[in-house]
């Protein structure tokens, strides 16, 4: 319960004594560059690959003639849109930009870069980790979309590749009756999640007392964490927005 | 000058500080040595903000710092600079953004002021052409140089130096100390070394506060550190050979 007290702390510590706003986005494209664009070879590889593991999977578990075939890709779509993309990725997505973080973060703690920070005048938490955070939650959506498209492309090779189903049924399962909110879900999963994995990293690397260990157990604890949250927060939004699938 | 007035610091039930009480002048390098444990670094920290003492207070040239509110410490602190023992260079810059960096922040300066003025603290530390390199290729002893050059661009009136030498060989520490002592009397500098090297305090030491166990023990100038009856002072003082045979050479 103390740690979840200090880290509202931490969260309220971002917004005082701000610097520039020009400091800001200077740091901000930085860390983009960094949370976003060096995260989309590991992302791509992994969603293009989950796509096509669950086409063929989807596609041997429903082999009955009174289901038929495109269901499978309405299946693996419903799938990458609800869950995949947004939950699975953001997992995949704390272990390497939250150890990331709490790393570089708790590299900077022991090696005293935050105290010449606090030295200076600078409010050290505003400056190193709002632009992280902001940075996550503006591009990991963007991601978040990659990620749908390549898995659901993904397990449209695999069909091709396989012929479990054919390509035009899985184009028509895609099209099939889809439920936009679906999208507007994914991407409110995915701004929460990123929220959480750059606040809870930045927070659990901020803090890092000690030597080269505590760094290492610093990244692990920033992991952990930020898994255990998406997961938690993942069955929250589940309960709070699914009756809208079904308004839709 | 810097002024501290009963200075009390504890961390739950260990106190660490018990009243410190000193003053240190202008354009003279002020050490403060003992153990480790005693409280230096602890002392330090209360000294340039990363440590609100419990009792007592901080003056900066009569300026109230640590009773003070954020934005006033703000400004005094546009007057410190501080040389951190492992140097604290920011790894993902080169010498010459760590260097620039307190002027990005702090000054409105154009782009071609900053750079004049760092390239004028880089050659007084003796590291012209460096400006390129990053942190991780450069020696320890050039990184407390890019560490004194960061503290001194902003024309910094207090400089702090925790453990200068650390890690360093002896000829190095030389170097280090010296240019510690020479920009301290250029600039008219307050400056303030923390320091465990008995080579160090007396090669540059101007006034030496001695504290033991939070609180201080002794004070006074190089010359009368072989003087002193304090025994604990001259435990700490003699505990090596050099100095041993320094007091006895000067019976």
């Amino acid at each position: 319960m103390k740690s979840i007290g200090k880290y509202f702390i931490f969260l309220g510590t971002l917004f005082k004594n701000r610097e520039s706003f020009k400091t800001y986005l200077k740091l901000f494209f930085d860390e983009s560059i960094k949370v976003g664009t060096d995260s989309i070879f590991l992302i791509a590889t992994v969603s293009f690959f989950m796509g096509a593991v669950t086409t063929i999977q989807t596609a041997y578990n429903l082999v009955s003639p009174l289901i038929p075939k495109y269901v499978v890709a309405l299946v693996v779509r419903d799938m990458v849109l609800l869950e995949l993309a947004p939950t699975i990725i953001a997992i995949i997505f704390a272990g390497k930009v939250g150890s990331n973080i709490a790393g570089e973060l708790g590299t900077m703690r022991i090696t005293e870069q935050i105290d010449a920070l606090e030295v200076m005048g600078i409010n050290s938490s505003s400056y190193l980790v709002l632009p992280k955070v902001l940075a996550t939650i503006f591009m990991f959506p963007a991601l978040v979309v990659t990620s749908a498209f390549l898995s659901i492309w993904g397990g449209y090779v695999a069909a091709s590749f396989t012929g479990v189903i054919s390509p035009f049924e899985y184009t028509q399962g895609i099209r099939y009756q889809l439920n936009e909110f679906m999208v507007i879900f994914a991407m409110i999963k995915a701004v929460t999640f990123a929220f959480l994995v750059s606040s809870i990293s930045s927070f659990m690397g901020y803090y890092t007392k000690g030597g080269a260990l505590e760094v290492g157990k610093a990244s692990t604890n920033a992991v952990t964490n930020s898994v255990i949250a998406i997961l938690f927060a993942d069955y929250l939004l589940a309960q709070l927005l699914a009756q809208y699938l079904i308004a839709f | 000058m810097i002024e501290l007035n009963n200075i009390q610091k504890s961390f739950g039930d260990n106190t660490v500080l018990k009243g410190i009480d000193a003053i240190f002048k202008p354009g003279l390098v002020n050490m403060i040595i003992g153990a480790s444990g005693t409280g230096k670094s602890v002392l330090l920290k209360c000294m340039v903000g990363l440590e609100q003492p419990d009792i007592g207070g901080v003056f900066y040239d009569k300026r109230d710092f640590s009773g003070s509110t954020r934005k006033n410490q703000i400004e005094i602190r546009k007057d410190i600079g501080m040389l951190f023992q492992g140097a604290a260079l920011f790894d993902s810059k080169t010498v010459e953004e760590n260097v620039r960096f307190p002027l990005d922040i702090l000054t409105n300066q154009p782009m071609d002021e900053k750079l004049e003025r760092v390239n004028l603290v880089l050659e007084r530390v003796g590291l012209t052409n460096t400006n390129t390199q990053m942190p991780s290729e450069l020696s320890g002893g050039m990184k407390k140089r890019v560490g004194i050059a960061r503290a001194i661009v902003n024309n910094s009136k207090y400089l702090f130096c925790d453990e200068p030498n650390s890690g360093l060989d002896p000829q190095t520490s030389i170097t280090i100390d010296n240019l510690i002592k020479e920009i301290t009397q250029e600039y008219n500098i307050t400056t303030i070394v923390v320091s465990h090297d008995m080579n160090s305090v007396m090669e540059i030491g101007d006034y030496i506060m001695f504290m033991y166990k939070g609180e201080k023990l002794w004070d006074g100038t190089a010359d009368q550190v072989l003087d002193s009856d304090v025994d604990a002072f001259n435990d700490f003082v003699f505990a090596n050979n050099l100095m041993r045979s320094l007091k006895k050479l000067r019976k």
